[in-house]
Order: C-alpha cells, then structure tokens, then sequence
C-alpha cells in the first residue's frame, strides 16, 4: 500500500500539454457550453438563419427569462442535496397574487413586487423549515407545495384571468433598456454595454490567469485561454448587436445578468457559498466541521421562493394577465435545465453558469424545432432525450475519471 | 465493523514480517498435535494466503473444523479473523486467495454467499441482517420464499417459522415484528433462518457482543445442542470466558498468520495462554521517540453517561470519568463496539447520542458543548475513524476541504480569499507532508494516508487546544503510521492534548503516556504506559466481559 504506485503519481505530475488534451480532461466543464453553440449552430443552419434574427433571438431571452431565473435558485438547492417540485405552483400563485393587488385592489406596482418577493420568501422558509429541521425529505415538502400552491391560485383567482397589468408593471418582461446614445438604426448604448461587458469579463480571467502564473498554477494550455475568452466575448458583442438592432438590451435580460453574476459570486467565492457545496458533497462531514447544515438548508430554500416569486412577476407581467394555468410544469423545466447544466442528483456538483447555459440548451431546442414546425409531441420526445443524454454523458465521464 | 475489520487486517499484516520471528516458536507443534485419521472432518481449509494490494492479510493459515465441534477462532483486531470467514463464505471468490477449502472431502470452489449457502455454510454476521420492518416469518425466508408460481403460501411459511423458533427456543407469533423483539431474540432469528436453509455449518462473528449475559447463555446452550445434531460452529468472539466454557477446539490469529491451534478436550486452556497468543509480539522502533512534558489537567469529563440514539433504554457510554493534561497524549484502550467513537463523539457538540448527561469542565471552567460549533469554539475536535463518511467531502479539492472547520479564517466579511485558502492548504502539504500534485486534487483520488492527512489538517487548521483522534492509522500503510505518529508527538510537544482512539493495543503502547481501558460503556481500567502491556489490558477487557 504504497502511498502512490510510481505510474500513477507520474500521471498525475504530467501537466495536460495541448488544449485538446485539456478539453478531453475538461469535458465535463466545457461540454455544456460545446453543446449550446452546435445546438444553436444547427437550428441556425436549419431554420435559414431565422434563429439568430434580432426578433427571434429578443424573443428567446424573453420566453426563457423566468426559466433561467428560477434556475438559479434551483441549482443551489440541488447543490444542496434537495431538490424543489413547487417552484412552478409558486411562480402561478404570487403572479395571482400580483394580479389581485395591483387590478383588484389598485395597489401601487412597487409595492406588489415587495410584497410578493417578501411573501415567495416566506414560502420557501416554510417548506425549507420542514425540511431543514424536521429532515422531512424535499421531494415531499415541495411535492405538498405544488399541490398547496396550485389550488391557492385557482382560489385567489376564483378560476379566472385577471389583467391587464399597468403599463409599468409590464416593462419588467416587455421593456427595453433606453437608447443614450440615440444614435440610427442601432441601439449604440445597448451594444456599447455589450463590449464592455465583454472587456470587463477578459480583464477578470486574464487577471486570474495571471494571478495563477504568479504562483505557478496554471494548467489550461494559453491557445485554450485564448480561444476561450476569444468566442465567448465575440459571442457577447455579436448577440448585443443583434439585440440593438432590434430595441436595444430586454430589461429582464439586466435582472437576469445582475442574478448570475450575484449568485455565481456567492457560490464560487464566499463561505456560504461553499458551505452549501459542502453540505450537499458530504452533509455529516460538513455538520462535524461546525457548518450550521439545517439554517443553510433553510436559508437555500428561501431564497429559492423569492426566486420563484421574482419569476412569477416576469411571467405575468409577459403574460400581462395572471391565468390559473400559469406555471404548470415549469418546475420541470428548471429541474432539467440544472440537471443538464452538469449538476449531480446527489448534490455538491454544479455551477450556475451551468444551470443557465442547461437553460438556453432547452430554450434554443424550443424555439427552434417551433420553428421548423416540429409538434409539441415530438418536441417533448427530443427534450427528454437530451435531458437523458446529457445526464448519461455525465455520469459516463465521472465514473471514467 | 465488518468491513473495519477485514481493513485492520490489511494494515498490521504489513508489520506482519518482521514480527514472525519474534513469535515463540513452541506453538507450531501444536497445531499438529491432533491425530486427524479417526476423526470425522468437515472442512478444511488448507494454506489461505489471501492478499490485497500490496499486503498479505491471510498468510497461509490452516483450520480444520470436526463434524459437530464448536471451533472458536481468536484474535485481536485485525488479525485476519474476518478475512478468512469472508473466504470460507465466498465474499472473495475462489480464485481471489490461494489455498484450498476443502468441505465433506470435496474441494470447493464458491463463487458467492449463495454458492456457500447452498452447501450448507452460513455466516451470522456481528450487525444483524434483519429487516426490521418485517415479520419474522418474512425475514426467514426472505429470498428463499416458500411459494409455488411467485405467490406465497403464508400458511405453510408460517408454520414452518413456528417449527423453526421451537427448535431455537422462542415461542414467538411468526408475524410479529422483528424490530419489536430485542437484540438477543433478534440473534436467534438470525439462527432460526440459518436452520431454514439446512445448515451444517454455522459461522458466528461476535454473536454475544451485544447481548446480556442471561442471552448469551441462550445461544450458547443453543450451540451446544446443536453440536448434539451434528451442525458445526465456528465462534468468532473476543469473550474468552464464553470461549473456555463450550469450545471444543481454539485458533489463534495473529497479524494473518496462524499462531496455535489448542485442543481444549487434550488439555486445559487457561485464559491468559490465549492472551498470550493473541498479543505475543514485541514493539520494535516503530513510533517515533519522545520525552513527554505534561502539565496540568485541561479537560476533565465527570459522570458522562450516553444512551444509544434508536434504543434510549440503551446506555452505550455510562459514568465515565476522564482527565486529559496538558502535552499529554491519551489512549483508550478496547475492543469495537466498546463506546469508544461513541463516547468521543457524544462530547464533541453532541455529535452522537441521546439523553447525554454529565459535566466537562476545561481548563478548570465548566464549558456548555451543546453544538458542534460550541464544542469546537472552546477549543475541541474530533478527527473520525471514518474519513470518507465523516471526514472529507471527497468531490472536493484538498484545497477546498481544509479550511472547511475554520472557513471564517481565510475570509473576510464572508468573503473567501483563494489565495489565503491556497496558501494555507500548500503550507500543509508542506508541514504534515501530503503527497499529492497540487492541492486541486481532488481528495478522493488520494490515497488512505494522504486522505487521512488531509482531514488532520482541517482540525490543525482550526488550532484546537485538544484533539481527539479515533482510529487515526485505520487503513494506512506503515510509512503514513509513522509520519501521523510524528504529527500526534509533535503537537503533543507544542502544549496539545490529544487523545487517541485505537484498537492496535501496540500502537496505544508506542505513542501514548497513560491509558483508559474501556469495556462495554464503561472505564475499565486506568495503566500508566510504563506499566501497561498487551496481556494487562487483554485481561482487563475479558475479565471485565460477561
């Protein structure tokens, strides 16, 4: 029992050479983000370049918005080794909720969208209390929650539609970020956001990279580092022209930016983030170590209904009436989208980029077999089997390493 | 504890060696003192060398059972005992050790426990393999149902379970709970399934450990009996009281190697010769020299008394008295199942157990250790004996898991500083020597020492003032012993109080300064290391066993 067999530990000094052989080590991170851009390759080669128009591309942002919203929260109480069935009953319940304030009792907008953030928050803790400290399995909590929720919007609705919303309430989904630059034909202020969004990205990795020379723990190949941060900010200011030749950056797409830098940054660079990594990768280790395992659940939780109910205002405001229907199976959606974004049923794995980028996969597939006239029914077959697929691949590329 | 064991055997066999000569050779004369033509054998297992990567853990070992004998083999912890059933029961198939089983003068070849069942071996095993949510009648024949076309016949399966419980001694209804009989009715559940399959030779791994003594009496009378019908036992028990009384035949082993096989009907065994063959090696320069420099007490435990968390009637740590001093390193002493991991978790937050009560004062204050993070705020932690379940989170990086018990240290206002992080987890790797290419390995593809390293540095980093460490070389080769070893003297030298958890006695006589024996819940015995040996705290352990 030698501590490393001589092969071995020189495997492992071996430092990957090529970024072939980087990206055949690193699928299971890059993967995803190949995935996305074939997929989109192939709809735009299909759909006759009708994808990547600046209509249908606004359009996709708008239709996936509270999918990915939704799904930012999901992957962090998947990380935690939970899961949440009710996030779609929550969604249907606050915009109901909004409806009723704003149509029926004439409540101001801003007041709403307190109230019902507070009150989706107020549901995640109670469905996280039981589940944090009465260790009552999450399935269940939730599965309780979608039925619970779902009747209490059939109730506050009385079984009908309430709308139209107020002009303001409805610039949450439909509204566009205003032009400064008030130049023609193109949204100049919408596209310079977009650059510098790309510049600001390029300085943070190439400080980061340089940071690792420094100490001497780089081991991505430069060509890779390079062509890396090449396309994804030629991708950010090519999809920006598109939006600004259009009307210009959607305004959820703002919400949406602000909610995956804000819960990427908690997850990768704080303590609670890590905790909650902690947590769902081995939740005895982490309670031994002095980590408060039931307030994280807790805290995971409600933070995942303030997020459903911040999806439920995008989706009635785009609806611009809140209907019963509203948010039935969209629980699914944002559990695949996290599953296919690399999270691991068992918890402790996953990446909130991942999660969105799993989101704009299903999007794209969406959207693109709608137009090439594919039926919902063969739509749901081909979604399930990517979903399947990409969990396959998943666990194939872990139990290989 | 099973499989605990069979990994034990995997660590002292790597000492095994150099001890060989060490042993007395008077023994090996016994072993074939026997005259076997006139007697009626019903298995033989001939020359087991079983190895895994790198170690030998059986190492051409003999035994020979006689139609209807009770055959107790004997050993300390990781001696090899439960490796060589795992062979007779076909756990590691034929082919995976050397030697031959040689079973009613047929050579056997198993592929698995059915293929062993099948001939009649069955193996009850210490942790009961009962659903409790079923019947009794429904445990015995679980995966053997009577049934005719997959449906099955309850009136049949029931009465066949009456017949069955008569014969070892219970009148209990068929379709009773098993969760509702205790752990001795339990034990004879487990034999009553082993009749149903026909049984000709019953292997018992600790079957009285965890019961009373009137129980124990039960099944030993059982086994007796069962001697009358001609099924065989082989009893695998650390009670040596039990063992004189109705054994027939003993085997001792010691580090994988068969020291003596003694007849009990030829002469009279008395304990202390077991003892002596179950402990009979010397303790080479294995641990690292030290001049202890203990001060005054840090931590006294007054009264502590934890009852089990699924069983409160059950005491499993009761009144124990401790005192740890200051540079002191501690051992306590005992067999598995003793209250050991038991005891040090109940006082680290809490971490096991219910109905705690007792008192810890430290530093000569009484300090509240409600939580975890109370336990380790004043100064406390518990390295576990299980660091994949318990110690590490194995998806993550080396880098990750460190600072998991002290994470506010390398943050600000909740911030983490990965540069901070990174360069605590590569002053580590340095200090205590993890080997590894970075620390962005992930801690699952490390190796027992390395991983044990790791989760030592987590609570090095927390910098507790005292230091309980539960089977701290479990697992680990003899190299990774000796640089744990040097950590445990080296903190203990910088003013630590550390105590260790261990069932290799020589391991406890090689580090520590003073010893608690432990037996059963309860402080049995207290032996300064000058004047503990190996056969002291054997018999304090057996004697104070009923």
């Amino acid at each position: 029992m030698n501590d490393e067999t001589p092969e071995t530990a020189g495997a492992l000094k071996a430092k990957p050479k090529t970024s072939m052989h980087f990206i055949r080590t690193h699928l299971r991170e890059y993967g995803i983000l190949i995935a996305l851009i074939v997929i989109m390759a192939f709809f735009q080669f299909m759909t006759g370049g009708i994808l990547l128009k600046p209509v249908n591309l606004t359009n996709l942002i708008l239709q996936n918005s509270y999918i990915i919203i939704m799904a930012v929260g999901m992957l962090l109480v998947i990380v935690a080794g939970h899961i949440d069935l009710s996030v779609g009953s929550v969604l249907g319940f606050i915009g109901a909720l909004a409806a009723v304030m704003i149509v029926e009792y004439d409540i101001n907008y801003v007041v709403t969208a307190i109230v019902c953030l507070a009150a989706g928050a107020a549901i995640g803790a109670m469905q996280g209390y039981w589940i944090a400290y009465f260790k009552i399995p999450a399935f269940i909590v939730t599965l309780a929650g979608m039925l619970v929720f779902k009747g209490l919007t059939l109730w506050l609705l009385a079984g009908q539609s309430i709308g139209p919303f107020p002009k303001n309430f409805q610039l949450i989904s439909s509204g566009f970020i205003p032009d400064l630059f008030k130049a023609e034909g193109i949204n100049l202020f919408s596209l310079s956001l977009g650059v510098l969004t790309a510049s600001i990205l390029i300085i943070l990795s190439a400080r980061s990279r340089m940071h690792q020379q420094r100490i001497g723990i780089v081991d991505e190949p430069f060509a890779f580092f390079f062509a890396k941060n090449a396309i994804i900010a030629f991708a950010i200011i090519y999809l920006s022209y598109l939006l600004a030749a259009f009307r210009g950056l959607p305004n959820v797409l703002i919400i949406m930016a602000f909610l995956i830098s804000v819960y990427t940054f908690i997850a990768s660079k704080t303590t609670i983030g890590r905790r909650i990594y902690a947590i769902g990768g081995n939740e005895k280790a982490a309670k031994l170590s002095g980590i408060n395992t039931e307030r994280l659940t807790f805290l995971t939780f409600a933070n995942m209904g303030m997020l459903a109910a911040l999806a439920g205002l995008v989706f009635a405001a785009r609806l611009n009436t809140a209907t019963p229907k509203a948010g039935f199976a969209f629980e699914l959606d944002v559990i695949a989208a996290v599953f296919i974004g690399g999270a691991s049923m068992s918890g402790g794995v996953g990446t909130i980029i991942g999660a969105v980028v799993g989101a704009f996969i299903m999007g794209v597939m969406n959207n693109g077999m709608s137009i090439l006239g594919i039926g919902i029914d063969w739509q749901q077959v081909i979604k399930g089997l990517v979903l399947l697929a990409a969990v396959i691949f998943d666990v194939y590329n872990k139990n290989k390493a | 504890m099973q499989h605990a064991d069979s990994s034990g055997s995997v660590m002292t066999q790597a000492e095994a060696p150099s001890q060989q000569s060490t042993s007395p050779s008077g023994y090996s004369g016994e072993a074939n003192s026997r005259k076997d033509a006139d007697q009626d054998i019903i298995l033989e297992m001939r020359h087991i060398t079983k190895s895994f990567p790198g170690v030998k853990a059986l190492d051409d070992v003999s035994l020979k059972v006689q139609r209807g004998e009770i055959h107790a083999l004997v050993g300390e912890n990781g001696a090899g005992k439960s490796t060589l059933m795992k062979v007779l029961s076909g756990v590691y198939p034929h082919g995976k050790y050397a030697g031959d089983i040689v079973y009613n003068g047929e050579v056997l070849a198993l592929r698995g426990i059915a293929d062993s069942e099948s001939k009649g071996i069955i193996i009850i095993h210490q942790e009961l393999a009962l659903v409790p949510l079923l019947s009794i009648a429904e445990n015995i024949f679980l995966g053997n149902e009577i049934s005719s076309k997959g449906i099955i016949d309850w009136p049949e399966t029931n009465r066949r379970t009456s017949e069955l419980l008569r014969k070892v001694g219970l009148s209990e209804n068929p379709e009773s709970l098993v969760s509702d009989l205790g752990l001795g009715k339990q034990q004879l559940i487990e034999i009553a399934k082993a009749l149903s399959k026909e049984v000709k030779l019953l292997i018992l791994d600790e079957p009285t450990s965890s019961l009373n003594e009137k129980d124990s009496d039960t099944l030993l009378a059982l086994l007796t009996e069962f001697k009358a019908r001609g099924i065989s036992s082989i009893l695998i028990s650390h009670k040596l009281n039990e063992i004189s009384r109705v054994a027939d035949t003993i085997t001792v082993l010691r580090d994988g190697t068969l020291v003596s096989t003694l007849d009990c009907h030829a002469q009279a065994i008395s304990e202390d010769h077991i003892i002596r063959d179950m402990v009979g090696r010397s303790l080479s320069d294995r641990y690292p020299p030290r001049t202890p420099q203990i001060g005054g007490a840090v931590m006294q435990v007054r009264d502590w008394t934890v009852h089990h968390p699924l069983y409160p009637d059950n005491k499993v740590v009761s009144g124990v008295d401790l005192e740890l001093r200051r540079g002191e390193v501690l051992g306590i002493a005992g067999l598995m199942g003793a209250g050991r991991t038991e005891l040090a978790m109940s006082l680290f937050g809490r971490s096991y157990g219910r109905n705690i009560s007792g008192e810890v004062m430290i530093n000569g204050k009484a300090v509240d250790l409600g939580t975890i993070r109370k336990a380790i705020d004043a100064g406390l932690c518990y390295v576990t004996e299980d660091r994949k379940q318990y110690g590490l989170v194995l998806d993550q990086s080396i880098q990750r898991n460190i600072p998991l018990a002290n994470l506010n240290a390398v943050a600000q206002y909740g911030l983490i500083d990965e540069n901070r992080e990174l360069a605590v987890a590569n002053d580590y790797r340095e200090k205590i020597n993890i080997r590894c290419p970075d620390v962005s390995q992930q801690t699952i593809n490390l190796s027992g020492g390395n991983q044990q390293k790791v989760v030592l540095s987590k609570w090095l980093f927390a910098d507790p003032e005292i230091l309980i460490l539960d089977e701290p070389t479990r697992g680990i080769d003899v190299g990774a012993k000796y640089e744990i070893y040097t950590i445990i003297r080296d903190l203990a030298a910088a003013g630590k109080s550390i105590i260790v958890i261990s069932s290799e006695m020589p391991e406890l006589l090689g580090i520590c300064d003073r010893l608690y024996v432990m037996n059963e819940g309860r402080f049995v015995g207290e032996l300064s290391v000058a004047e503990a040996t190996q056969e002291k705290i054997m018999s304090m352990i057996v004697r104070a066993s009923t």
